[in-house]
């Protein structure tokens, strides 16, 4: 028998389209969205919270 | 099925660009190709990147016959008074100047200064930007051309006007030096015009015209600042919102706008050297690469577009829109993805 894939989703919290997850993300884990390209963290698995990653500016410290 | 496309003025940039993406559309057949300066050259004497893909000679504009489509690449004035002799050698005129982007006599007279000559054919083109148009340009027999900042103002901020959020903007608009055509002048004088940011126009540029006429009566305003770029229109606007916004809010309207425009990108990005249009990224392509972002602390809206002004500022566009009004395929001959580095 085929393994069933469920499918998990999350809102980007930067451009609000769906993340979609075939299995539970793991705390901590990096992901990217597909639409706007941003870097986003898993900091929580129940209910899935995603944060923006931090960035490096390109002028940083200069 | 293929078409005859031919050019009255095709010495210029723009008329450049027109035979370049026509040789590479499947279903044109180039035509003729006028200019009257020019008369008996090869075409390759000012278009030097198409020599040995269109094997021509210009011919003077009294010689131009009958084709299926008649492209108009003429100095401001021209086309308008002489409007009826070229519909009649094509069913299907697209004028790349200013003569016909105005419907409203009266807008055309207080931002050109004189009052238009054919008010009949003013009023019977569609203005040549698909996506404001599109519904009206199947069967066109009059397309306009757009103009380039024009067109880089309206793609930023179309989304952010149809959704009512513009209380006041400011564009900066920031231009290549093949904006100003091919016939040199003051400013284009290589120890003026190399290594310069200087504003020409600090508020009430034409275009505006155009803006206002594609998305309504705004408070917008712009500046035009010459910089050390030859192809390119990098718009940057500044909007103060009718209502606080997030950047998640843009992303669902620009994607809702934007969404199934085959030339319009959404850049918005959090890294990369290339989070946010820039017009080096489009050069030489159709594509209008759009994107915003928020001020978290003033709540201002900056919204941006680049575009080539040769391609989806002029030509590219009318291309776009025949390609429409003959019932084509809306990309077709318009696929180049631009170059990187350019």
């Amino acid at each position: 028998m085929p393994e069933q894939i469920t499918t998990v989703q999350a809102a980007c919290p930067e451009c609000d389209a769906l993340i979609a997850f075939e299995r539970p993300p793991l705390n901590g884990q990096v992901v990217r969205c597909t639409d706007c390209s941003v870097e986003l963290e898993v900091t929580s698995i129940n209910p899935i919270r995603l944060e923006v990653a931090p960035e490096v500016e390109e002028d940083w410290g200069e | 099925m293929s078409f005859r496309a031919s050019i009255v003025g095709g010495s210029g940039y723009t008329g450049g660009e027109l035979l370049r993406l026509l040789v590479g559309h499947p279903g044109a057949e180039v035509g003729q190709v006028s200019s009257r300066r020019l008369c008996g050259e090869p075409l390759h004497r000012v278009h030097p990147n198409l020599r040995g893909h269109v094997d021509r000679l210009f011919c003077a504009p009294e010689e131009v016959e009958a084709c299926d489509v008649l492209f108009l690449c003429m100095p401001h004035g021209k086309a308008a008074g002489e409007i009826d002799r070229w519909r009649a050698l094509a069913p299907l005129v697209v004028d790349l100047s200013a003569d016909f982007r105005l419907r409203s006599a009266q807008d055309y007279q207080a931002w050109y200064g004189e009052a238009h000559p054919n008010l009949a054919m003013l009023e019977r083109a569609v203005y040549g930007l698909p996506e404001v148009s599109r519904e009206s340009l199947p069967g066109a027999s009059l397309i306009s051309g757009v103009g380039c900042n024009a067109t880089a103002m309206t793609l930023a901020l179309l989304p952010l006007a149809r959704a009512g959020l513009i209380k006041r903007a400011i564009a900066d608009v920031k231009v290549g030096s093949s904006e100003a055509g091919a016939e040199p002048n003051e400013g284009s004088h290589h120890p003026v015009r190399a290594r310069t940011a200087r504003t020409y126009s600090a508020s009430g540029h034409r275009h505006l015209a155009e803006v206002h006429q594609s998305l309504g009566a705004l408070d917008l305003d712009a500046t035009i600042t010459a910089i050390d770029m030859v192809r390119g229109v990098l718009c940057t606007a500044h909007v103060e919102p009718t209502r606080p916004v997030e950047v998640k809010d843009l992303w669902k309207l620009y994607r809702s706008a934007y969404g199934e425009e085959p030339f319009v990108r959404v850049v918005a990005e959090r890294r990369g050297a290339n989070r946010l249009p820039d017009p080096r990224v489009v050069v030489g392509s159709n594509h209008a690469d759009v994107g915003f972002a928020v001020d978290e602390r003033s709540g201002r809206i900056i919204a941006l577009c680049a575009v080539d002004n040769l391609v989806k500022g002029a030509a590219g566009s009318a291309v776009q829109s025949m390609n429409l009004a003959l019932g084509r395929p809306e990309s077709e001959g318009l696929t180049f993805p631009g170059l990187h580095p350019a």
